[in-house]
Parts: structure tokens; C-alpha cells; sequence
């Protein structure tokens, strides 16, 4: 599988995206923002974390306009595999290829820590190899992963199985760390082509350093 | 010619920023404060001279680029020279 991993002025996760793809056994090619074109035979391109333009005005408000942005909206509108973690997930949401808006965490702190996530569906690509219920041990990162919904847009994605993570504690609880509504870590599009979350699955693929919970979610995309 | 835009979250959308300078405020002892919302002014000075052109165009920034329309609203304001 060839995955294409977009860097952006400011993106930091790129490397860490790349090495966990590449244990994972695939090829990976990290692909400027200037570029207009994604690599021939690109099957899944991740956005990674990090802050592109430095968060100036919104976060990822200025990356989707970045040339490459074009090229992954259009593999995206043709039924390309796309996943934004973090940033990236920014980047979906002001791309409008996801539904919604992030804002700031709700106790307005940046929260770095390992977050149990509860699986809602896996009915996708992405979390195919997980079971409903679930408990995922995830790094996260972020000052702006407040999930925001109106109800309409609320009922439309559990309508249509598009809710896929939510923060739970290790019991499966519901907490929440930044005021999301319905505590939304992680959703997909309509036609399950296109995923976004705010936890860092790449930084969760070696027990050693805490957990590997994150190999079962990304290697979806591969088997 | 300078045009003022004023980007604030939607009412009825949490504002967590508002929320922590309001429980400031409280705490310095500043009653009497019933809410606090904190928004964002971009201020453009631009080339066109006809304010109906300019509004237009500074709108289409505000849908575009400026405001998050899913939870933000935005308001054009042209200051007395």
C-alpha cells in the first residue's frame, strides 16, 4: 500500500506517521504542501498532527487552501482513503469533508496525556479490526478538540454509523477531557472514505511506550 | 479604504474563553458581570473605494476564510474616517 503523508508549514506528526507505517510494512511518501499532485497509486493519504500555519486565525483555517489540499479533496471526492489525525482532523473538518467545527478545549488548556477512547462503530475501513465497545488506550494532544455539532448534524451521524470513537474512562465511561459534544473523539464521512480524530494512533504502536492499541486502527486501512 | 471585521462564536455555541476571563473577573472581585464572550476583529484596509463593492467582497473573505460559519458569526464595519 502506498500512503501519502501531507506535511504542512508548521506540521510536526509527519515522521512519526511515517515510521508507523512504514513497521506497519508500507510504503510511505511524505508529500510538501506546495506539491499539486498526490504520488501515482496513492492509497490512503493521511493529514498529520501538529499546527500548520500556526494555528493563525482557526486551526487549519489556512491549510486548506495549501495547493496539495486541492489534490486531497478531489482523491477524497472520488472515493480515496483519507485520515486526519489531529491537525489533519482540523484540516477535514474547515475542508468541510467531515461535519462540524473544533473548538477550544473547554477548561481552555492544552491536554497532552494517554485518553481511553470507546469504539462506536466498526462498520469501516478504519476500525474494522476493533469490536463495538471496546476500550483503546490513545495518546492525545490538542488545544482546539472540542467537537462541535449542531443536533441535526448529531442525529445524521449516528443515522448513519459515522460516530467512531468517543473519551470514555477505562471502564468505558463516559469522560470527557474537552467538552465535545457527546464526547466525539473520532467520526467519518457518509461514504466512509474519509476519517478524522483527534488522538494520535501513530503514537500508540509500541507497548513499550505505552501502548499499541494504536496498530489494530491503522493497520485497518491495510488488511 | 479600512474595514472592520468583528468574528465571534455563535450564541448559544459555549465560549470557553469567555467562560475563563468571566470566572477571572469574578474572582478580581468585578461583579456585576453577567457574561463574557471573546471574539476576534481583523481590521483590512483595501483598494476598493465603493463601500456596497467592498462589503461584497469583504463577505465573501468572511465565508470563506475569515469567520468558521459552522460555529461562528462575523459582522462588517466600516469606521467613520
Amino acid at each position: 500500500m502506498l500512503v501519502a503523508v501531507a506535511v504542512f508549514p508548521g506540521t510536526n506528526c509527519e515522521i512519526d506517521t511515517k515510521y508507523a507505517f512504514e513497521k506497519l510494512g508500507q510504503e510511505v511518501v511524505l508529500v510538501f504542501h506546495k506539491e499539486e499532485k498526490l504520488p501515482s497509486g496513492t492509497d490512503l493519504v493521511v493529514l498529520p498532527g501538529g499546527f500548520s500555519y500556526g494555528d493563525y486565525l482557526r486551526s487549519a483555517a489556512i491549510a486548506k487552501f495549501s495547493p496539495i489540499m486541492k489534490a486531497v479533496i478531489e482523491f477524497a471526492n472520488n472515493g480515496g482513503k483519507v485520515l486526519g489525525i489531529c491537525n489533519g482532523f482540523q484540516m477535514l473538518l474547515e475542508a468541510h469533508l467531515l461535519p462540524g467545527a473544533m473548538k477550544r478545549n473547554a477548561n481552555v488548556h492544552f491536554i497532552s496525556k494517554f485518553q481511553p477512547l470507546k469504539v462506536i462503530n466498526v462498520n469501516n475501513t478504519f476500525l474494522k479490526q476493533c469490536t463495538v465497545g471496546e476500550i483503546l488506550n490513545v495518546p492525545i494532544a490538542h488545544g482546539e478538540g472540542s467537537y462541535y455539532i449542531d443536533d441535526a448534524g448529531l442525529k445524521e451521524l449516528y443515522a448513519n454509523e459515522q460516530v467512531l470513537l468517543t473519551y470514555s474512562d477505562y471502564e468505558g465511561a463516559v469522560d470527557n477531557p474537552n467538552g465535545s459534544v457527546d464526547a466525539i473523539a473520532g467520526i467519518c464521512n457518509k461514504a466512509k472514505n474519509v476519517f478524522g480524530l483527534m488522538p494520535h494512533p501513530e503514537r500508540a504502536i509500541e507497548s513499550i511506550l505505552g501502548s499499541d492499541d494504536g496498530v489494530k486502527m491503522l493497520q485497518g486501512f491495510i488488511h | 479604504m479600512r474595514v472592520i471585521v468583528n468574528v465571534q462564536l455563535k450564541n448559544g455555541v459555549l465560549d470557553p474563553q469567555g467562560k475563563a476571563v468571566h470566572h477571572a473577573l469574578s474572582s478580581l472581585k468585578f461583579n456585576g458581570v453577567n457574561d463574557v464572550r471573546i471574539g476576534k476583529q481583523i481590521i483590512l484596509e483595501i483598494t476598493e473605494t465603493d463601500t456596497n463593492k467592498a462589503k461584497e467582497t469583504v463577505t465573501k473573505m468572511c465565508e470563506e476564510l475569515l469567520a468558521n460559519t459552522v460555529i461562528e458569526d462575523y459582522t462588517i464595519e466600516f469606521p467613520a474616517c
